[in-house]
């Protein structure tokens, strides 16, 4: 994709929070690793361009949903990474006071709905956040993401067919990072065509995008979430991407070769990928990308060490915030 | 006083509680053109036009889901099922997305919703479609579950429960849509969602029960005074969680002797919970052993007498009534 339509200044941005995200994914698996992190935790490395792009076509009227895989999906909407670290530590300092853990996060702030443990259960419930933005005309759209291992829920198709059904300004964003846990996508979505004409039947649209290429992302989004915003019905964006790391941090990914990791990781990075567009083409002196690389250093550092020294919850807040 | 049927006073519930607020709306299969599979939405749509009452497909877990989703995105959705036996394909949305969604964000998000429909045994229609869910939801944290039985409580707990900032399973049964009851005069205004109501005043034994085994607990004490001079003391339960366990406990210590009908199953049912928490608060005051009638644990049969024997009814409550107070 093009970079020509980007100025120096965003793409210097784009930089900064792709890598920011893999800094801040790879600080959560080193803190799993030494104990401080624990539990079911999902990284999304591979896949930051994404949210990164996607981020840069959303109005502040916009809500996001996704499922467990959520850390950057909050950090990149603008939550406090001290809180997300805190609250991946278990920390009452943590955006769910310790509660939710690495799958459950939230920021009403910043139209983020989570955060779902249980795939597929987020794509209806986005559309329900579509239909609360029909219903109260505010002109705003709902990102909803899932993974290639839920597009097979049944629940998604229920989905599909009352967002088109009552033309809700829904965007769902399938993040096709390859493998379902251990499984491919061959070797779970029926059809010659996989998962790439799923919406068909429901008159929704299938956008096929690099989601290793922030600057695709960015581009072909664009006008997709233009025609959603105006009362078009809902669009599919389907991200072609990767995710580095095992499903969770306790899956060894042994269902891949090494070669393949490696292969994507040297052709398709999108953090490289964006670093190598500021030095060849804005010509940017290696400094300014090293003023960057210590300045999310920085953040990641200060977010780790506010997690580990903050306290845990107290007793008493074992049985607050539940109805009752 | 008026009269007034128990699908009205749902009906009026809804409609008062969306002229009141503009975010409150109604979805599920049929609510609207059709006006409702038991005729509980009749006119609303009328009134208030597609955009507030939706007519769903045939989707529970989909259209629960996006319920939830509406009640994140800042509405106040009322979900009808066409019975809560088809609620089960969209359990894992009231239970993992609705109930759990406060505590999971430390209070960040809460989730303003009302899961609503029959609940129970309507009589004739065999297994998959005769089943009380209380103490299905009554398990679960995060939810409130209340189950009316005559038309006052019907409406002033619709109304309590829309106007509610947390899930709420709200139990209704289809044999009673269509009796009517007093109504008091004057507006309808919300009760509390968590406190039984004693309607009869007794001495010798207690009766819990909800929904319509309220009416079969009536019967039954009416039964009793009248030709055995036992003083039943009935109470409603109207809240299946919370228990209003205050409420049984101080009912106990009167009688001495309790007695739970519920249509659901017997084991882990509410009578379960409901020996439990006598037992652990009361067993000074206890004079026998406390007692349950619930469906036998069988799924549903369709002939006529076995559905009959499998039930709980008037007969069983007197018999049982009069041997735990050794007559």
């Amino acid at each position: 994709m093009t970079f020509k339509e980007f100025d120096l200044e965003t793409v210097k941005k784009l930089y900064r929070q792709l890598k920011l995200a893999r800094v801040f994914e790879e600080r959560v698996g080193a803190l799993y690793t030494q104990g401080h992190i624990y539990g079911f935790c999902h990284l999304y490395i591979g896949q930051e361009a994404v949210i990164v792009g996607l981020s840069h076509n959303m109005q502040s009227q916009d809500s996001v949903i996704t499922s467990y895989r959520d850390h950057v999906h909050m950090i990149t909407l603008g939550v406090s990474p001290n809180a997300v670290m805190a609250e991946l530590c278990g920390k009452a300092a943590g955006c769910s006071k310790g509660k939710g853990g690495s799958m459950h996060m939230y920021s009403k702030e910043h139209r983020f709905y989570g955060g779902n443990g249980i795939v597929g259960a987020q794509v209806p419930i986005g559309v329900g956040l579509g239909l609360s933005h029909k219903y109260k005309k505010d002109g705003g759209v709902s990102f909803t993401f899932y993974g290639d291992g839920a597009a097979n829920q049944g629940q998604v198709y229920e989905a599909f067919n009352m967002a088109s059904l009552w033309k809700l300004p829904v965007v769902f964003v399938l993040e096709n990072n390859r493998y379902a846990l251990g499984t491919s996508e061959s070797r779970a979505a029926a059809g010659k065509n996989g998962l790439k004409n799923r919406g068909d039947p429901f008159g929704i649209e299938t956008i096929l995008i690099d989601g290793m290429d922030v600057f695709d992302v960015i581009v072909k989004s664009k006008k997709a979430i233009e025609r959603v915003r105006g009362g078009e019905g809902p669009v599919i964006l389907h991200m072609d991407t990767y995710r580095y790391r095992g499903h969770s941090i306790s899956d060894p990914a042994t269902y891949r070769t090494r070669e393949e990791v490696e292969n994507v990781k040297k052709t398709r990075d999108p953090v490289s990928r964006v670093k190598n567009e500021l030095i060849k083409n804005f010509a940017i002196p290696e400094t300014d990308i090293t003023e960057i690389d210590s300045e999310v250093a920085d953040i990641v550092n200060a977010a780790a060490e506010f997690a580990i020294k903050s306290e845990v919850p107290e007793a008493a807040a074992l049985e607050r915030d539940v109805a009752l | 006083m008026s009269n007034l049927s128990f699908r009205l006073a749902i009906r009026d519930a809804i409609a008062e509680e969306m002229r009141r607020d503009p975010n409150v709306f109604l979805m599920g299969e049929e609510v609207g053109q059709y006006q409702g599979a038991y005729k509980a939405s009749q006119d609303l749509l009328k009134e208030f036009g597609d955009e507030r009452v939706i007519d769903t497909p045939i989707v529970e877990y989909g259209f629960t889901g996006i319920g939830v989703g509406a009640a994140f995105g800042g509405l106040r959705p009322i979900v009808e099922f066409m019975t809560f036996n088809f609620a089960m394909q969209a359990i894992d949305h009231i239970v993992n997305s609705a109930a759990k969604t406060l505590y999971m964000s430390g209070g960040e998000l809460n989730c303003p919703i009302v899961f609503r429909g029959p609940n129970g045994a309507p009589r004739n229609v065999a297994a998959q479609h005769s089943q009380c869910f209380a103490s299905w939801y009554a398990h679960c944290p995060g939810l409130k579950v209340v189950s009316p039985y005559n038309s006052f409580e019907a409406k002033a707990l619709l109304k309590a429960a829309i106007r509610d900032d947390n899930p709420v399973v709200f139990l209704e049964h289809e044999i009673l849509y269509g009796k009517s009851f007093e109504m008091p005069e004057g507006a309808v205004e919300p009760i509390a969602l968590d406190k039984a109501i004693i309607m009869r005043s007794g001495s010798d034994i207690t009766i819990t029960a909800f929904s319509i085994s309220v009416e079969h607990a009536m019967q039954a004490a009416e039964i009793l005074q009248t030709q055995y001079d036992i003083s039943a003391e009935v109470v409603n339960l109207i809240s299946l969680r919370p228990i209003d366990k205050n409420a049984i406990i101080e009912s106990v210590k009167k009688t001495g002797r309790i007695l739970n009908i519920e249509e659901g199953w017997l084991s882990c049912g509410i009578g379960s919970e409901i020996t439990s928490v006598v037992v652990e608060n009361a067993f000074d005051y206890l004079d026998c052993e406390p007692r349950r009638i619930a469906t036998a644990d069988v799924p549903m049969p369709y002939a006529k007498n076995l559905e009959n024997l499998a039930l709980p009814n008037v007969d069983k409550i007197v018999q049982t009534a009069k041997s735990i107070c050794n007559l």
